[in-house]
């Protein structure tokens, strides 16, 4: 007699099923995306350009976000802003990863010494709270866009390093390594080749993240002067400029925030997302 | 390992950690690009004023040994003279601490009081409304520009209704309680003073909240994660299946063993506090280190700048050992490895 074993299936759902808040995460990247790349196009009104005649308006058909204190188009100012953060997030995170993951692959292949001084060098890094050394760094340099991303860079790049390191710990040990090697593989073949592109997944969920963090930590020091500076349309600079108007003219910081909020949200859903379908075990736990 | 190997292990470490942050701190105020004997005493030093103090700081010796003279005079507790209020950075960090901690502290405790409770009940009423509630208001909580949030804060419930104070520690119309700890709460209370106790308490209250949002969300996620896990354990389920009463399953079997991971996010917490409190401060008025940092770094007072980076770095540094050390001590499965 033959038994017949039935597996369960479940046919597979599409992706905005399985995780639709992903997938809204993306969505909103892509569209920011988009607004950044088309702002001269799309924005209603040059960003700069001040009309005192009609400053602080509320929203209204012909600003539909209202007007700041010089009279400028506050949806202009939101819609060139978003260009400021997308480019934020790319460069710090671009930045810090690059350097995490050179300093991860020797620490880790290299091993020894060598391992050991790099490992404690990110222990130094990891002691500062990140915004108060990206300011003590910001405030050395002097104040400007470059200086921040390059302070917030330089205070997030060990978590790439010490990612990147495991990694490596544990993929140099696996079988098709320990293959390429027999084969005579020169170690630089073996890391750029074998090793790196087995240590993307898990960097890509920290990128996802970081760019969230990064965006919140630029917009954090310009807030408090050390990032972009006024007269530039940037989310942080415009909710400081609205701040001594917050009881009588809200919307003023009020739309900055909100865009640094969805914004910021859309990356950690995305981070969310990827982690989960890397690692099933997490799936839901998140 | 015995717990003394192991703490001694970590305060090797530790100290390693505070030599490395110092040549951080060190190398950056060599960054910047004026003199800081002219800086530090005014376009109208006389030469032999501005040779004095090189000779104290060493800035006219090799860099080897200035960094050497640096050091000596960090542990001596001289961290150098603030050019914007002209007193030694020290005076100032310890006279701005106490608000600092403070407001930090309370934020920690609010958002552990949260953010524990929000983790369990999401946990247990997994995809369920309540579960969707607390994980998008977490969700917000880890987007949220905290500067952004307390000035919303400060304009709805100081500027539109009028319930809460804008700013500072203690209502200007009452004298702040004689200082024995520095923080108003806990001295008002010793003074027996219930005016100044309940105007400090009111006073904490938004920029506490502000400050925490950040922390809840983390501490209920981890929370939140930790319980699904160890809802599942056999322990759990025996316990269950012995007709203990699900709360007492849930917080009496369950939270607490959920809670020994979220200790350790709770040490990584600290450091997004500290952080958090550069901008709450400068946000509420609050006279602490944050806004002094600002302040100073603003007016290109570098010494004061360092000072509040050094001593967040060691605060932080300190916190997470002492967070370490707890794991261990909670954890006895860890204890031995």
């Amino acid at each position: 007699m033959t038994e017949t074993l039935t597996i369960p299936t479940r046919a597979r759902r599409p992706a905005w099923r399985r995780s639709p808040l992903t997938v809204a995460g993306l969505a909103l990247i892509i569209l920011l995306a988009l607004i950044a790349v088309s702002a001269p196009l799309i924005a209603p009104a040059n960003p700069l350009k001040q009309v005192l005649s009609t400053r602080l308006k509320p929203p209204s058909a012909a600003h539909w976000l209202g007007t700041d204190q010089l009279g400028r188009d506050v949806l202009s100012r939101m819609i060139y802003g978003a260009r400021i953060s997308l480019m934020i997030g790319t460069v710090v995170v671009g930045l810090a990863a690059s350097v995490g993951t050179l300093v991860g692959l020797i620490a880790g292949y290299a091993g020894g010494w060598l391992d050991e001084s790099l490992m404690r060098l990110t222990d130094v890094f990891f002691a500062f709270p990140a915004l108060i050394l990206a300011m003590a760094i910001s405030g050395a340099l002097g104040p400007s866009l470059t200086n921040a991303m390059i302070a917030i860079a330089v205070v997030s790049w060990p978590v790439y390093a010490r990612l990147v390191r495991a990694q490596v710990l544990s993929l140099r040990e696996l079988e098709y390594v320990e293959a390429a090697r027999s084969l005579g593989a020169s170690a630089e073949r073996i890391v750029w080749g074998h090793i790196l592109p087995n240590t993307l997944a898990p960097l890509l969920v920290q990128a996802s993240f970081d760019m969230g963090g990064a965006i919140l930590s630029a917009a954090g020091l310009s807030f408090i002067g050390f990032g972009t500076q006024p007269p530039t349309a940037e989310w942080g600079v415009m909710i400081s400029e609205g701040r001594n108007y917050i009881a009588t003219h809200p919307w003023l910081s009020l739309f900055p925030g909100l865009a640094i909020l969805f914004t910021v949200a859309a990356f950690n859903l995305i981070g969310d997302g990827l982690r989960d379908a890397l690692d099933p075990r997490l799936r839901g736990t998140g | 390992m015995t717990l003394l190997s192991y703490l001694l292990r970590r305060f090797v470490g530790f100290a390693a950690v505070l030599i490395g942050v110092s040549i951080i701190t060190f190398g950056l105020s060599h960054l910047v690009p004026a003199d800081p004997a002219i800086v530090a005493l005014g376009d109208h030093a006389t030469d032999a004023q501005i040779d004095a103090f090189r000779e104290k700081y060493g800035l006219n010796k090799p860099v080897p040994e200035q960094y050497w003279i640096y050091v000596t005079n960090l542990i001596q507790g001289d961290l150098g003279i603030s050019l914007r209020t002209r007193r030694p950075v020290a005076s100032d960090l310890r006279d701005f601490f106490p608000a600092t901690f403070e407001l930090s502290l309370t934020a920690l405790v609010l958002s552990i009081l949260i953010g524990v409770p929000a983790g369990v009940i999401s946990a247990t009423a997994r995809n369920r409304l309540p579960d969707h509630v607390v994980r998008i208001v977490s969700l917000i909580g880890g987007s949220v520009p905290i500067f952004w949030l307390g000035l919303m804060l400060l304009g709805f419930f100081y500027g539109r209704l009028g319930w809460l104070p804008g700013g500072a520690r203690i209502d200007k119309f009452i004298p702040p309680p004689p200082t024995v700890t520095g923080l108003f709460t806990v001295d008002s209370l010793l003074a027996g003073n219930y005016k100044a106790f309940s105007s400090s308490v009111h006073h904490l209250l938004l920029p506490a909240l502000a400050l925490g949002y950040f922390s809840t969300a983390i501490i209920s996620r981890m929370m939140r994660s930790s319980m699904l896990e160890v809802l599942n354990h056999q322990y759990v389920l025996s316990a269950k299946a012995r007709g203990l009463r699900p709360w007492r399953v849930v917080w009496r079997h369950a939270a607490r063993n959920a809670l020994i991971p979220t200790v350790t996010t709770i040490g990584v917490t600290f450091g997004s506090l500290l952080s958090g409190a550069v901008l709450t401060e400068t946000i509420f008025s609050w006279p602490g280190l944050g806004r002094y940092a600002t302040n100073s770094a603003i007016n290109l007072d570098f010494p004061a700048v360092m000072g509040v980076t050094l001593l967040a770095a060691l605060v932080y540094t300190l916190a997470n050992l002492f967070v370490d050390v707890g794991y261990h001590w909670l954890d006895p499965r860890i204890r031995h490895d």
